[in-house]
């Protein structure tokens, strides 16, 4: 029956929070942690954060009645309490599969983490999980190519892949930067990476820089007789310089190139990866920026949503912390979202923060990334942690060897088999970590001096961000 | 008084991938990584090629994949029945996982020259 005009101000949660409501599978689940202001009730806040986050706005408007707005708007199902918080509580928001463009997480996220975040009835607002429904992942194409494809392609079989960031990060000419990589990769790594701010400064221009690093990897690869890579960085400042750069990489016969995907933007990303799908090369996708959005535990967007949203705008390495290096990130959450990237069917775990059952269908797997402040003795804990699809890369554990970056690599490669090849024995490599290594070191005299350089090196700082329990 | 130098020179090595950097696997080593194999369900394998031509995707089978063998001893048996027929080639075994499509071990139990 048709609806009736009434102008002024609507509470939020006459419309908006439906505790009867059953989800649709087509439906776009989303999960916020909501902390109101004091004083308005949590269903009221609720029902804001789903009006606001889909199609309500602050008053009545004659326009909605030309359509039917009960089919187009987001309702908040189910409030819970945040163990441990007397404040804080979640909404479970339900949106339509029609809110929503085919294939663009650009267009979801403008919708979910909007305007809402600013919404001033609100203190804090934090974007926990999102499920999404088949039937959206279908209209996505996901990672260029995926493990199975990448694993192919590079001969790595087995075990995790190794890398390692150029340092000094910034400043180095491109012949000088070219002799790092190939140092690197002879000495036994699968992979060297540009780092984050290396983009095409007057220091060391784009183009400079991709042919010297061709040559290197070349000549590693020929020399070891492995297969070789380095992640030539093509983010830029617009999508034209973005594509001249991947075009030009792949003109030299590299096989992989790399974007920043969040100060980049989705838009660029998924472009991008589908260039690659296109070219035949493979996506290392780096995340600054990130900290700033998923840090801190109230307010944001935590990564595993940040981690979902890129599998579905593609690309094929993703960096997840590394839970022991110098960088914050929480063991069980860092599971929870690794599984996110790389299994088909992703089941809910509140113990390791997956708050929805998360079905990826026949999408392929990105690999886990761990990099940040690592270095020969966390590779038994690496190996247990992050398993054989991930890539571990030791930036500072590398090129700080007393003997160069060579060096440095073949006594990573052989901790990371040693590894290994004992965990495939059935021995408990976290347990007995250390008595792998220097048995290993005994056949390595690289990898000895690399435990001896390293033994004193610890960081342990509690994590700021938390599972709630 | 002469220089002295703690640094070393590290030269580089031909390795032909996964335990590359590890000294050669005794019988016993061997014998846990094909119990390895076989514990994660994949089927065994045993591929084989000229050290000329190592860096090439497709190395000779030898035979077929042995799928759904679960017996060690056949493995160990296979592997050297291909070491002696092609006693120059490297040989390696895999560990192929049908639902990945993909190889969950892959390494090389005998170098050729």
């Amino acid at each position: 029956m048709a609806k009736k005009y009434e102008s002024g101000v609507k509470e939020y949660r006459d419309t908006y929070w439906t505790p009867d409501y059953i989800p649709l599978d087509t439906d776009l689940l989303a999960c916020f942690k909501c902390t109101g202001q004091e004083g308005v009730p949590r269903e009221e806040v609720a029902a804001a954060v789903a009006a606001e986050s889909s199609t309500g706005t602050w008053s009545a408007v004659w326009s909605e009645l030309l359509t039917d707005l009960d089919f187009y708007k987001g309702r908040c199902y189910r409030i819970e309490d945040v163990p441990g918080d007397k404040e804080a509580f979640y909404a479970f928001i339900a949106y339509p599969l029609d809110l929503f463009e085919e294939g663009s997480i650009t267009n979801v996220l403008t919708s979910l983490v909007g305007n809402v975040f600013g919404f001033k009835a609100l203190r804090h607002l934090r974007l926990e999980d999102i499920r999404f429904p088949m039937a959206f992942i279908k209209t996505c194409m996901g990672p260029p190519n995926g493990i199975v494809v990448e694993r192919d392609r590079m001969n790595k079989y087995g075990r995790p892949l190794l890398g390692c960031t150029i340092k000094p990060k910034l400043g180095l000419s491109g012949k000088n930067y070219g002799r790092v990589v190939y140092e690197c990769l002879r000495g036994g790594l699968d992979f060297t990476k540009d780092d984050e701010n290396i983009n095409s400064q007057p220091f060391q221009r784009w183009q400079n820089r991709f042919e010297f690093v061709a040559e290197a990897t070349n000549l590693a690869q020929q020399e070891t007789g492995e297969k070789k890579g380095h992640y030539l960085n093509c983010t830029a400042a617009t999508p034209e310089e973005m594509y001249e750069r991947a075009e030009f990489a792949k003109e030299l016969g590299q096989p992989i190139i790399m974007h920043d995907y969040i100060t980049g933007g989705f838009t660029a990303n998924t472009g991008l990866a589908k260039w690659c799908r296109k070219n035949g090369m493979l996506l290392h996708i780096h995340r600054a920026m990130h900290a700033v959005i998923d840090r801190h535990p109230k307010h944001g967007i935590h990564f595993r949503v940040l981690a979902k949203c890129l599998r579905l705008s593609g690309g094929d390495q993703l960096h997840t912390g590394t839970v022991v290096g110098k960088l914050e990130g929480d063991r069980q959450s860092t599971l929870g979202y690794i599984d996110q990237l790389r299994e088909s069917f992703v089941p809910e775990d509140r113990s390791r923060g997956n708050f929805f059952d998360q079905d990826w269908g026949s999408m392929g797997g990105v690999f886990a990334v761990a990099s940040g402040g690592i270095h020969c003795w966390h590779m038994p804990a690496l190996v247990a942690i992050f398993g054989d699809d991930s890539v571990l890369q030791f930036g500072g554990g590398t090129h700080g060897h007393p003997w160069g970056s060579a060096a440095g690599a073949a006594a990573n490669r052989v901790a990371l088999e040693a590894c290994v090849k004992a965990r495939n024995a059935g021995r408990e490599i976290e347990r007995e970590g250390r008595d792998i290594l220097l048995e290993a070191a005994k056949h390595s005299p690289e990898l000895a001096i690399a435990l001896e350089t390293w033994k004193e090196i610890k960081f342990e700082f509690d994590t700021v961000d938390k599972l709630d329990t | 008084m002469p220089f002295k130098s703690t640094v070393g020179d590290y030269q580089t090595v031909a390795t032909l991938e996964t335990f590359g950097f590890l000294p050669p696997m005794t019988q016993d080593e061997i014998y846990d990584q094909i119990a390895y194999i076989i514990a994660q369900g994949w089927s065994p394998l045993v591929e084989h090629v000229h050290p000329s031509n190592s860096m090439v995707t497709y190395w000779s089978y030898w035979k077929l994949p042995f799928f759904g063998e679960k017996d060690l001893g056949v493995i160990v048996n296979e592997l050297e029945a291909c070491h002696r027929a092609y006693p120059d080639h490297h040989v390696r075994l895999v560990g192929y996982d049908a639902y990945t499509q993909s190889q969950g071990s892959c390494f090389v139990v005998f170098e050729g020259r």
